[in-house]
Protein backbone atom coordinates (compact mmCIF):
# COMPACT_ATOMS: atom_id res chain seq x y z
CA UNK A 1 0.00 0.00 0.00
CA UNK A 2 1.48 3.33 -1.00
CA UNK A 3 1.31 6.54 1.00
CA UNK A 4 -1.53 7.74 -1.22
CA UNK A 5 -3.71 4.87 -0.07
CA UNK A 6 -2.80 5.20 3.58
CA UNK A 7 -3.48 8.91 3.54
CA UNK A 8 -0.20 9.54 5.30
CA UNK A 9 2.29 12.01 3.92
CA UNK A 10 5.69 11.25 2.50
CA UNK A 11 8.54 11.40 5.00
CA UNK A 12 11.70 12.35 3.17
CA UNK A 13 14.82 11.14 4.96
CA UNK A 14 16.99 11.33 1.88
CA UNK A 15 17.65 15.07 1.73
CA UNK A 16 21.30 14.33 0.91
CA UNK A 17 20.11 13.30 -2.54
CA UNK A 18 17.88 16.30 -3.08
CA UNK A 19 16.37 19.05 -0.97
CA UNK A 20 13.72 21.55 -1.97
CA UNK A 21 14.88 25.04 -2.81
CA UNK A 22 14.34 27.63 -0.14
CA UNK A 23 11.55 29.95 -1.39
CA UNK A 24 13.83 32.95 -0.75
CA UNK A 25 16.41 31.30 -3.00
CA UNK A 26 13.86 30.90 -5.78
CA UNK A 27 12.84 34.54 -5.39
CA UNK A 28 16.47 35.67 -5.55
CA UNK A 29 17.07 33.66 -8.73
CA UNK A 30 14.02 34.67 -10.75
CA UNK A 31 15.14 38.13 -11.96
CA UNK A 32 18.32 36.57 -13.39
CA UNK A 33 16.28 34.10 -15.41
CA UNK A 34 14.26 36.92 -16.93
CA UNK A 35 15.00 40.62 -16.68
CA UNK A 36 18.71 40.45 -15.82
CA UNK A 37 19.70 37.89 -18.40
CA UNK A 38 22.93 39.61 -19.42
CA UNK A 39 26.32 37.97 -19.66
CA UNK A 40 28.50 39.17 -16.77
CA UNK A 41 31.53 39.24 -19.09
CA UNK A 42 29.95 41.70 -21.55
CA UNK A 43 31.25 45.23 -21.66
CA UNK A 44 27.88 46.95 -21.92
CA UNK A 45 25.32 47.97 -19.36
CA UNK A 46 23.27 44.76 -19.57
CA UNK A 47 26.19 43.01 -17.88
CA UNK A 48 26.22 45.27 -14.84
CA UNK A 49 23.46 43.73 -12.77
CA UNK A 50 24.42 40.08 -13.43
CA UNK A 51 28.05 40.97 -12.68
CA UNK A 52 27.10 42.65 -9.43
CA UNK A 53 24.88 39.73 -8.42
CA UNK A 54 27.59 37.21 -9.23
CA UNK A 55 30.07 39.11 -7.06
CA UNK A 56 27.54 39.17 -4.24
CA UNK A 57 26.97 35.42 -4.59
CA UNK A 58 30.71 34.82 -4.55
CA UNK A 59 31.00 36.81 -1.35
CA UNK A 60 28.18 34.84 0.30
CA UNK A 61 29.54 31.42 -0.64
CA UNK A 62 33.05 32.44 0.42
CA UNK A 63 31.61 33.67 3.70
CA UNK A 64 30.16 30.26 4.44
CA UNK A 65 33.64 28.70 4.50
CA UNK A 66 35.66 31.65 5.77
CA UNK A 67 37.31 32.32 2.44
CA UNK A 68 38.14 35.59 0.69
CA UNK A 69 35.67 35.85 -2.23
CA UNK A 70 38.33 36.48 -4.87
CA UNK A 71 39.77 33.02 -4.20
CA UNK A 72 36.54 31.22 -5.12
CA UNK A 73 36.03 29.47 -8.48
CA UNK A 74 32.42 28.69 -9.33
CA UNK A 75 31.67 25.29 -10.86
CA UNK A 76 28.62 23.26 -11.83
CA UNK A 77 28.73 20.74 -8.97
CA UNK A 78 30.70 19.58 -5.98
CA UNK A 79 31.97 16.75 -8.16
CA UNK A 80 33.36 19.23 -10.66
CA UNK A 81 35.02 21.22 -7.89
CA UNK A 82 36.68 18.02 -6.61
CA UNK A 83 37.85 17.13 -10.11
CA UNK A 84 39.20 20.64 -10.62
CA UNK A 85 41.14 20.51 -7.37
CA UNK A 86 42.73 17.13 -8.04
CA UNK A 87 43.31 17.18 -11.78
CA UNK A 88 44.07 20.90 -11.66
CA UNK A 89 46.90 20.51 -9.14
CA UNK A 90 48.15 17.36 -10.88
CA UNK A 91 48.33 19.11 -14.25
CA UNK A 92 50.65 21.72 -12.80
CA UNK A 93 52.86 19.21 -10.97
CA UNK A 94 53.25 16.24 -13.32
CA UNK A 95 53.96 12.75 -12.10
CA UNK A 96 53.71 13.27 -8.36
CA UNK A 97 52.16 11.38 -5.49
CA UNK A 98 48.68 12.02 -4.07
CA UNK A 99 47.43 11.02 -0.63
CA UNK A 100 43.74 10.47 0.01
CA UNK A 101 41.58 8.20 2.17
CA UNK A 102 39.87 4.94 1.33
CA UNK A 103 36.41 6.38 2.00
CA UNK A 104 36.38 9.44 -0.22
CA UNK A 105 33.53 10.26 -2.57
CA UNK A 106 33.84 8.85 -6.09
CA UNK A 107 34.45 12.35 -7.45
CA UNK A 108 37.72 12.27 -5.50
CA UNK A 109 38.62 8.58 -5.86
CA UNK A 110 37.95 8.28 -9.58
CA UNK A 111 40.03 11.29 -10.70
CA UNK A 112 42.89 9.93 -8.59
CA UNK A 113 42.51 6.48 -10.17
CA UNK A 114 42.60 8.13 -13.58
CA UNK A 115 45.79 9.96 -12.63
CA UNK A 116 47.31 6.66 -11.50
CA UNK A 117 46.78 5.34 -15.03
CA UNK A 118 48.68 8.38 -16.29
CA UNK A 119 51.69 7.61 -14.11
CA UNK A 120 50.86 9.44 -10.89
CA UNK A 121 51.12 7.51 -7.67
CA UNK A 122 48.51 7.45 -4.92
CA UNK A 123 48.14 6.31 -1.34
CA UNK A 124 44.65 5.51 -0.07
CA UNK A 125 44.88 5.92 3.70
CA UNK A 126 42.98 3.47 5.87
CA UNK A 127 40.47 4.87 8.33
CA UNK A 128 39.45 3.58 11.74
CA UNK A 129 36.14 1.85 12.42
CA UNK A 130 34.42 5.19 12.89
CA UNK A 131 35.80 6.52 9.64
CA UNK A 132 38.51 8.83 11.00
CA UNK A 133 41.88 9.38 9.35
CA UNK A 134 44.70 9.37 11.91
CA UNK A 135 46.91 12.46 11.44
CA UNK A 136 49.97 10.32 12.28
CA UNK A 137 49.08 7.93 9.43
CA UNK A 138 48.83 10.90 7.12
CA UNK A 139 52.23 12.20 8.26
CA UNK A 140 53.78 8.82 7.50
CA UNK A 141 52.23 8.68 4.05
CA UNK A 142 53.49 12.05 2.83
CA UNK A 143 56.61 11.70 0.66
CA UNK A 144 59.00 14.24 -0.84
CA UNK A 145 57.14 13.91 -4.16
CA UNK A 146 53.64 14.27 -2.66
CA UNK A 147 51.78 16.98 -4.58
CA UNK A 148 48.38 16.88 -2.87
CA UNK A 149 46.48 15.54 0.12
CA UNK A 150 42.71 15.20 -0.31
CA UNK A 151 40.50 14.27 2.65
CA UNK A 152 36.82 15.14 2.99
CA UNK A 153 35.72 17.34 5.87
CA UNK A 154 32.84 14.95 6.55
CA UNK A 155 31.77 11.76 4.88
CA UNK A 156 28.45 12.14 3.02
CA UNK A 157 27.50 8.52 3.62
CA UNK A 158 28.35 7.67 7.24
CA UNK A 159 28.54 11.28 8.40
CA UNK A 160 31.87 11.05 10.20
CA UNK A 161 33.60 14.41 10.67
CA UNK A 162 37.41 14.51 10.37
CA UNK A 163 39.77 16.44 12.60
CA UNK A 164 40.38 18.75 9.68
CA UNK A 165 42.61 21.27 11.44
CA UNK A 166 44.97 18.48 12.56
CA UNK A 167 45.08 16.86 9.11
CA UNK A 168 45.57 20.18 7.31
CA UNK A 169 48.28 21.02 9.85
CA UNK A 170 50.20 17.86 8.99
CA UNK A 171 50.08 18.72 5.28
CA UNK A 172 51.07 22.34 5.95
CA UNK A 173 54.14 21.29 7.95
CA UNK A 174 55.26 19.26 4.94
CA UNK A 175 54.33 22.11 2.58
CA UNK A 176 51.87 19.94 0.63
CA UNK A 177 48.60 21.48 -0.60
CA UNK A 178 45.63 20.18 1.35
CA UNK A 179 42.29 19.75 -0.40
CA UNK A 180 39.10 19.00 1.45
CA UNK A 181 35.84 17.86 -0.12
CA UNK A 182 33.54 20.05 1.93
CA UNK A 183 30.41 19.19 -0.03
CA UNK A 184 28.63 17.26 2.72
CA UNK A 185 29.92 19.54 5.48
CA UNK A 186 29.34 23.07 4.17
CA UNK A 187 26.30 24.67 5.73
CA UNK A 188 26.16 22.06 8.50
CA UNK A 189 29.43 22.29 10.41
CA UNK A 190 31.84 25.22 10.72
CA UNK A 191 34.43 25.36 7.95
CA UNK A 192 37.08 28.06 8.22
CA UNK A 193 39.49 27.39 5.40
CA UNK A 194 41.97 30.13 6.24
CA UNK A 195 42.12 29.42 9.96
CA UNK A 196 42.44 25.69 9.34
CA UNK A 197 45.18 26.08 6.75
CA UNK A 198 43.16 24.46 3.98
CA UNK A 199 44.50 25.01 0.47
CA UNK A 200 41.51 23.87 -1.55
CA UNK A 201 37.90 23.32 -0.50
CA UNK A 202 34.97 22.09 -2.61
CA UNK A 203 31.34 22.91 -1.84
CA UNK A 204 27.98 22.33 -3.56
CA UNK A 205 24.94 24.58 -3.34
CA UNK A 206 22.36 21.81 -3.34
CA UNK A 207 23.60 20.55 0.03
CA UNK A 208 22.43 23.75 1.75
CA UNK A 209 19.13 24.43 -0.04
CA UNK A 210 20.61 26.05 -3.13
CA UNK A 211 20.01 24.78 -6.65
CA UNK A 212 21.44 21.57 -8.09
CA UNK A 213 24.21 22.14 -10.59
CA UNK A 214 26.10 24.64 -8.44
CA UNK A 215 29.48 24.21 -6.85
CA UNK A 216 32.58 26.15 -5.96
CA UNK A 217 36.24 25.55 -5.23
CA UNK A 218 38.26 27.70 -2.86
CA UNK A 219 41.86 28.00 -4.02
CA UNK A 220 44.36 29.51 -1.58
CA UNK A 221 47.06 31.81 -2.93
CA UNK A 222 50.12 29.95 -4.11
CA UNK A 223 48.33 26.69 -4.97
CA UNK A 224 49.25 25.69 -8.52
CA UNK A 225 46.06 24.95 -10.44
CA UNK A 226 45.26 24.39 -14.11
CA UNK A 227 41.69 24.65 -15.45
CA UNK A 228 39.69 21.61 -16.54
CA UNK A 229 37.62 23.65 -18.96
CA UNK A 230 39.62 26.03 -21.12
CA UNK A 231 38.32 28.86 -23.20
CA UNK A 232 37.58 32.36 -21.98
CA UNK A 233 38.94 33.96 -18.85
CA UNK A 234 35.87 33.57 -16.67
CA UNK A 235 36.61 32.60 -13.07
CA UNK A 236 40.14 34.03 -13.34
CA UNK A 237 40.88 31.64 -16.18
CA UNK A 238 40.27 28.62 -13.96
CA UNK A 239 36.92 27.70 -15.48
CA UNK A 240 35.93 28.87 -18.92
CA UNK A 241 32.32 29.27 -19.94
CA UNK A 242 29.63 31.82 -19.18
CA UNK A 243 28.67 31.58 -15.54
CA UNK A 244 25.22 30.19 -14.74
CA UNK A 245 24.20 33.44 -13.11
CA UNK A 246 20.68 32.54 -11.85
CA UNK A 247 21.87 29.26 -10.31
CA UNK A 248 24.91 30.86 -8.70
CA UNK A 249 22.79 33.73 -7.37
CA UNK A 250 20.62 31.01 -5.83
CA UNK A 251 23.66 29.32 -4.35
CA UNK A 252 24.72 32.65 -2.87
CA UNK A 253 21.31 33.31 -1.36
CA UNK A 254 21.28 29.80 0.13
CA UNK A 255 24.80 30.26 1.50
CA UNK A 256 23.85 33.54 3.16
CA UNK A 257 20.92 31.88 4.95
CA UNK A 258 22.97 28.82 5.85
CA UNK A 259 25.72 30.98 7.34
CA UNK A 260 23.26 33.05 9.36
CA UNK A 261 21.35 30.07 10.71
CA UNK A 262 23.91 27.25 10.62
CA UNK A 263 24.25 26.44 14.30
CA UNK A 264 20.52 26.73 15.04
CA UNK A 265 19.62 24.62 12.02
CA UNK A 266 22.25 22.01 12.89
CA UNK A 267 21.20 21.76 16.53
CA UNK A 268 17.52 21.38 15.69
CA UNK A 269 18.09 18.71 13.05
CA UNK A 270 20.59 16.86 15.27
CA UNK A 271 17.92 16.71 17.96
CA UNK A 272 15.50 14.97 15.60
CA UNK A 273 18.28 12.71 14.33
CA UNK A 274 19.15 11.69 17.89
CA UNK A 275 15.50 10.95 18.66
CA UNK A 276 15.27 8.83 15.52
CA UNK A 277 18.42 6.96 16.43
CA UNK A 278 17.12 6.27 19.92
CA UNK A 279 13.74 5.09 18.63
CA UNK A 280 15.28 2.79 16.03
CA UNK A 281 17.66 1.18 18.50
CA UNK A 282 14.91 0.79 21.09
CA UNK A 283 12.66 -1.07 18.65
CA UNK A 284 14.98 -3.09 16.43
CA UNK A 285 17.41 -5.72 17.71
CA UNK A 286 20.59 -6.50 15.77
CA UNK A 287 20.84 -2.95 14.50
CA UNK A 288 24.31 -1.45 14.08
CA UNK A 289 25.37 2.20 13.92
CA UNK A 290 27.88 3.05 11.20
CA UNK A 291 30.17 6.05 11.48
CA UNK A 292 31.26 8.03 14.50
CA UNK A 293 28.90 7.95 17.51
CA UNK A 294 29.22 11.68 18.19
CA UNK A 295 31.49 13.44 15.66
CA UNK A 296 29.09 13.14 12.79
CA UNK A 297 27.11 15.46 10.54
CA UNK A 298 24.05 16.70 12.43
CA UNK A 299 21.65 15.52 9.73
CA UNK A 300 23.14 12.07 9.15
CA UNK A 301 22.20 8.68 10.59
CA UNK A 302 23.58 5.47 9.12
CA UNK A 303 22.70 1.99 10.32
CA UNK A 304 22.94 -1.63 9.24
CA UNK A 305 19.98 -3.93 9.79
CA UNK A 306 21.54 -7.34 10.30
CA UNK A 307 20.31 -10.39 8.32
CA UNK A 308 18.47 -8.41 5.64
CA UNK A 309 19.28 -6.57 2.45
CA UNK A 310 19.06 -2.80 1.99
CA UNK A 311 17.16 -2.52 -1.26
CA UNK A 312 14.37 -4.70 0.09
CA UNK A 313 14.30 -2.51 3.20
CA UNK A 314 14.14 0.75 1.33
CA UNK A 315 11.54 -0.52 -1.14
CA UNK A 316 9.25 -1.48 1.73
CA UNK A 317 9.96 1.86 3.39
CA UNK A 318 9.22 3.68 0.12
CA UNK A 319 5.85 1.87 -0.09
CA UNK A 320 5.18 3.06 3.45
CA UNK A 321 5.95 6.61 2.35
CA UNK A 322 9.41 6.81 3.92
CA UNK A 323 12.32 7.74 1.67
CA UNK A 324 15.86 6.70 2.55
CA UNK A 325 18.91 5.39 0.67
CA UNK A 326 21.03 2.28 0.99
CA UNK A 327 24.65 1.33 0.46
CA UNK A 328 23.73 -2.20 -0.57
CA UNK A 329 25.17 -3.39 -3.87
CA UNK A 330 21.71 -4.17 -5.20
CA UNK A 331 20.59 -0.65 -4.50
CA UNK A 332 23.40 0.80 -6.57
CA UNK A 333 23.14 0.94 -10.33
CA UNK A 334 26.64 -0.52 -10.57
CA UNK A 335 25.73 -3.41 -8.21
CA UNK A 336 28.77 -2.73 -6.04
CA UNK A 337 28.49 -2.15 -2.36
CA UNK A 338 29.76 0.97 -0.68
CA UNK A 339 33.53 1.55 -0.57
CA UNK A 340 32.92 3.62 2.56
CA UNK A 341 31.43 0.73 4.55
CA UNK A 342 34.21 -1.58 3.37
CA UNK A 343 36.71 1.10 4.41
CA UNK A 344 35.43 1.20 8.00
CA UNK A 345 35.51 -2.59 8.18
CA UNK A 346 31.78 -3.28 7.90
CA UNK A 347 31.51 -6.83 6.50
CA UNK A 348 29.69 -7.48 3.23
CA UNK A 349 26.62 -8.90 4.93
CA UNK A 350 26.11 -5.86 7.16
CA UNK A 351 26.98 -3.52 4.30
CA UNK A 352 24.15 -5.08 2.29
CA UNK A 353 21.71 -4.22 5.07
CA UNK A 354 22.72 -0.58 5.37
CA UNK A 355 20.35 2.36 5.41
CA UNK A 356 21.26 6.01 5.24
CA UNK A 357 19.00 8.71 6.67
CA UNK A 358 19.73 12.32 5.75
CA UNK A 359 17.42 14.67 7.58
CA UNK A 360 16.64 18.18 6.51
CA UNK A 361 15.71 21.44 8.14
CA UNK A 362 12.04 20.66 7.39
CA UNK A 363 12.20 17.28 9.12
CA UNK A 364 9.44 16.84 11.68
CA UNK A 365 10.18 15.32 15.10
CA UNK A 366 6.58 14.08 15.06
CA UNK A 367 7.49 11.63 12.26
CA UNK A 368 10.04 9.75 14.37
CA UNK A 369 7.61 7.19 15.90
CA UNK A 370 6.12 6.29 12.51
CA UNK A 371 9.56 5.78 10.93
CA UNK A 372 10.73 3.64 13.85
CA UNK A 373 7.57 1.53 13.82
CA UNK A 374 7.63 0.97 10.04
CA UNK A 375 11.28 -0.02 10.04
CA UNK A 376 10.71 -2.36 12.98
CA UNK A 377 7.82 -4.02 11.13
CA UNK A 378 9.75 -4.28 7.84
CA UNK A 379 12.93 -5.62 9.45
CA UNK A 380 10.91 -8.34 11.20
CA UNK A 381 9.10 -9.20 7.96
CA UNK A 382 12.30 -9.57 5.96
CA UNK A 383 14.09 -11.42 8.73
CA UNK A 384 11.31 -14.00 8.70
CA UNK A 385 12.32 -14.91 5.17
CA UNK A 386 16.08 -14.52 5.63
CA UNK A 387 18.17 -17.71 5.54
CA UNK A 388 20.86 -15.84 7.46
CA UNK A 389 18.46 -15.06 10.29
CA UNK A 390 17.15 -18.64 10.40
CA UNK A 391 20.74 -19.91 10.58
CA UNK A 392 21.45 -17.51 13.40
CA UNK A 393 18.43 -18.76 15.35
CA UNK A 394 19.41 -22.37 14.69
CA UNK A 395 22.84 -21.68 16.15
CA UNK A 396 21.21 -20.48 19.35
CA UNK A 397 20.68 -16.78 18.68
CA UNK A 398 17.68 -15.28 20.33
CA UNK A 399 14.66 -14.26 18.33
CA UNK A 400 14.05 -10.73 19.37
CA UNK A 401 12.18 -9.58 16.30
CA UNK A 402 8.88 -11.35 16.50
CA UNK A 403 6.25 -9.69 18.53
CA UNK B 1 12.26 2.74 -6.27
CA UNK B 2 13.98 0.55 -8.84
CA UNK B 3 12.15 0.04 -12.11
CA UNK B 4 10.14 -3.03 -11.19
CA UNK B 5 6.82 -3.86 -12.81
CA UNK B 6 3.56 -4.46 -10.92
CA UNK B 7 3.93 -8.24 -10.97
CA UNK B 8 7.43 -8.14 -9.50
CA UNK B 9 6.24 -5.71 -6.83
CA UNK B 10 3.27 -7.97 -6.04
CA UNK B 11 5.55 -10.98 -5.48
CA UNK B 12 7.97 -8.81 -3.50
CA UNK B 13 5.31 -7.48 -1.14
CA UNK B 14 3.28 -10.71 -0.91
CA UNK B 15 5.77 -13.51 -1.49
CA UNK B 16 4.31 -17.01 -1.85
CA UNK B 17 5.71 -20.12 -0.15
CA UNK B 18 8.06 -18.41 2.30
CA UNK B 19 9.61 -20.75 4.84
CA UNK B 20 11.47 -23.96 5.30
CA UNK B 21 10.11 -27.51 5.09
CA UNK B 22 10.93 -29.59 8.13
CA UNK B 23 12.92 -32.71 7.23
CA UNK B 24 12.90 -31.78 3.53
CA UNK B 25 13.58 -34.26 0.77
CA UNK B 26 16.02 -31.84 -0.84
CA UNK B 27 17.79 -28.56 -0.05
CA UNK B 28 19.32 -26.12 -2.54
CA UNK B 29 21.27 -22.97 -1.76
CA UNK B 30 22.79 -20.39 -4.10
CA UNK B 31 24.39 -16.97 -3.84
CA UNK B 32 26.11 -15.31 -0.95
CA UNK B 33 25.73 -12.14 1.10
CA UNK B 34 28.70 -10.47 -0.63
CA UNK B 35 26.66 -10.25 -3.80
CA UNK B 36 23.60 -9.29 -1.83
CA UNK B 37 21.49 -12.27 -2.79
CA UNK B 38 21.23 -15.66 -1.18
CA UNK B 39 18.43 -18.20 -1.67
CA UNK B 40 17.62 -21.44 0.08
CA UNK B 41 14.97 -23.76 -1.32
CA UNK B 42 13.58 -26.82 0.46
CA UNK B 43 11.37 -29.35 -1.36
CA UNK B 44 9.00 -32.21 -0.56
CA UNK B 45 8.76 -34.86 -3.28
CA UNK B 46 5.91 -37.38 -3.59
CA UNK B 47 5.88 -39.89 -6.48
CA UNK B 48 8.11 -37.73 -8.64
CA UNK B 49 6.04 -34.61 -8.05
CA UNK B 50 7.08 -31.47 -6.17
CA UNK B 51 4.39 -31.58 -3.54
CA UNK B 52 5.79 -28.59 -1.64
CA UNK B 53 8.41 -25.92 -2.36
CA UNK B 54 9.49 -23.34 0.21
CA UNK B 55 12.12 -20.64 0.08
CA UNK B 56 14.14 -18.32 2.29
CA UNK B 57 15.82 -15.37 0.61
CA UNK B 58 18.27 -12.71 1.71
CA UNK B 59 18.23 -10.21 -1.08
CA UNK B 60 16.84 -7.30 -2.97
CA UNK B 61 13.34 -6.84 -4.34
CA UNK B 62 14.11 -8.82 -7.48
CA UNK B 63 15.60 -11.73 -5.54
CA UNK B 64 12.53 -12.04 -3.33
CA UNK B 65 10.11 -11.79 -6.26
CA UNK B 66 12.11 -14.35 -8.26
CA UNK B 67 12.13 -16.82 -5.36
CA UNK B 68 8.41 -16.45 -4.90
CA UNK B 69 7.72 -16.92 -8.62
CA UNK B 70 9.95 -19.99 -8.88
CA UNK B 71 8.23 -21.63 -5.95
CA UNK B 72 4.87 -21.01 -7.55
CA UNK B 73 5.96 -22.28 -10.95
CA UNK B 74 7.55 -25.45 -9.54
CA UNK B 75 4.86 -26.57 -7.13
CA UNK B 76 2.91 -29.57 -8.49
CA UNK B 77 5.34 -30.14 -11.35
CA UNK B 78 7.33 -33.31 -12.00
CA UNK B 79 11.05 -33.14 -11.25
CA UNK B 80 11.79 -33.18 -14.98
CA UNK B 81 9.41 -30.28 -15.61
CA UNK B 82 10.89 -28.34 -12.71
CA UNK B 83 14.44 -28.95 -13.92
CA UNK B 84 13.41 -27.49 -17.27
CA UNK B 85 12.47 -24.14 -15.69
CA UNK B 86 15.23 -21.64 -16.52
CA UNK B 87 16.09 -18.33 -14.88
CA UNK B 88 14.99 -16.71 -18.14
CA UNK B 89 11.58 -18.42 -17.87
CA UNK B 90 11.19 -17.02 -14.36
CA UNK B 91 12.04 -13.49 -15.48
CA UNK B 92 9.59 -13.92 -18.35
CA UNK B 93 6.85 -15.13 -16.03
CA UNK B 94 7.48 -12.03 -13.89
CA UNK B 95 7.01 -9.83 -16.96
CA UNK B 96 10.69 -8.90 -17.09
CA UNK B 97 13.34 -7.65 -14.69
CA UNK B 98 15.59 -4.57 -14.90
CA UNK B 99 18.70 -5.39 -16.93
CA UNK B 100 21.12 -5.03 -14.05
CA UNK B 101 19.11 -7.52 -11.98
CA UNK B 102 18.99 -10.29 -14.60
CA UNK B 103 22.20 -11.96 -13.48
CA UNK B 104 22.73 -11.00 -9.89
CA UNK B 105 19.28 -11.61 -8.49
CA UNK B 106 17.76 -14.04 -10.93
CA UNK B 107 19.05 -17.24 -9.33
CA UNK B 108 15.80 -18.83 -8.22
CA UNK B 109 15.74 -21.60 -10.81
CA UNK B 110 19.34 -22.45 -9.91
CA UNK B 111 18.39 -22.82 -6.24
CA UNK B 112 15.40 -25.00 -7.17
CA UNK B 113 17.55 -27.21 -9.41
CA UNK B 114 20.10 -27.66 -6.64
CA UNK B 115 17.33 -28.78 -4.28
CA UNK B 116 16.15 -31.32 -6.85
CA UNK B 117 19.70 -32.59 -7.46
CA UNK B 118 20.15 -32.87 -3.70
CA UNK B 119 17.01 -35.02 -3.59
CA UNK B 120 18.28 -37.13 -6.49
CA UNK B 121 21.66 -37.62 -4.80
CA UNK B 122 19.92 -38.65 -1.58
CA UNK B 123 17.83 -41.13 -3.57
CA UNK B 124 20.88 -42.54 -5.34
CA UNK B 125 19.51 -41.39 -8.71
CA UNK B 126 22.39 -38.95 -9.20
CA UNK B 127 26.05 -39.35 -8.31
CA UNK B 128 27.37 -36.34 -6.26
CA UNK B 129 30.10 -35.87 -8.87
CA UNK B 130 27.42 -35.23 -11.48
CA UNK B 131 26.04 -32.18 -9.65
CA UNK B 132 27.27 -29.12 -11.54
CA UNK B 133 29.32 -26.61 -9.54
CA UNK B 134 27.64 -23.34 -8.77
CA UNK B 135 28.28 -20.85 -11.55
CA UNK B 136 28.80 -17.15 -11.34
CA UNK B 137 29.29 -16.78 -7.63
CA UNK B 138 32.52 -17.50 -5.89
CA UNK B 139 32.06 -17.91 -2.19
CA UNK B 140 34.52 -16.22 0.09
CA UNK B 141 36.27 -13.67 -2.04
CA UNK B 142 34.41 -10.71 -3.37
CA UNK B 143 33.74 -11.16 -7.07
CA UNK B 144 34.73 -8.37 -9.41
CA UNK B 145 31.06 -8.00 -10.16
CA UNK B 146 28.17 -10.08 -8.92
CA UNK B 147 26.46 -11.83 -11.77
CA UNK B 148 27.55 -13.83 -14.76
CA UNK B 149 30.05 -11.37 -16.14
CA UNK B 150 28.02 -10.70 -19.25
CA UNK B 151 27.79 -7.15 -18.04
CA UNK B 152 30.97 -6.22 -16.25
CA UNK B 153 30.16 -4.25 -13.13
CA UNK B 154 31.21 -0.73 -13.94
CA UNK B 155 34.49 0.05 -12.29
CA UNK B 156 33.22 3.50 -11.56
CA UNK B 157 30.22 4.53 -9.70
CA UNK B 158 28.84 7.84 -8.77
CA UNK B 159 26.78 7.71 -5.66
CA UNK B 160 24.00 10.15 -6.20
CA UNK B 161 23.29 12.79 -3.74
CA UNK B 162 26.38 14.70 -2.90
CA UNK B 163 27.90 15.81 -6.12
Amino acid sequence: MGPQETGKGIINLDYGAAAPLDPDVVAAMLPYLTEHYGNPSSGHSLAEEPRRALAEARQAVAGLIGAPPERLVFAASGSEANNLAIKGVAARTPGGHIVTSAIEHYSVLNPIRTLQKLGYEATFLPVDQQGRVDPATLADAIRPDTILVSIAAANPEIGTIQDLAALAGVAARRKVPFHTDGVAAAGWIPLAVREMGIGLCSVAGDQFYGPKGTGALYVAPGIPLAPLVEGGIQERGLRAGTENVPALVGMGAAARKAAADRSGRAARVAGIRDALREALFAGIPYLHLNGHPTDRLPHNLHVSVEFVEGEALFMHLDMAGILVSSGSSCASQALKSSQVLAGIGVGPELAQGSLQFTLGRDSDPGDVPRVAEELRRIAALLRQMSPLYRDYLRKGGSDATIQ
Amino acid sequence: MPQYNEKVLAHFTQPRNVGEIEDPDGVGEVGNPVCGDMMKFTIRVREGILEDVRFLTFGCGAAIAVSSMVSEMAKGKTLEEALAISNRDVAGELGGLPGNKMHCSNLGADALHRAIWDYQVRQGILDPSEVPPEAGHDHGEEPAACGSGEEEGPEREGSAGDG
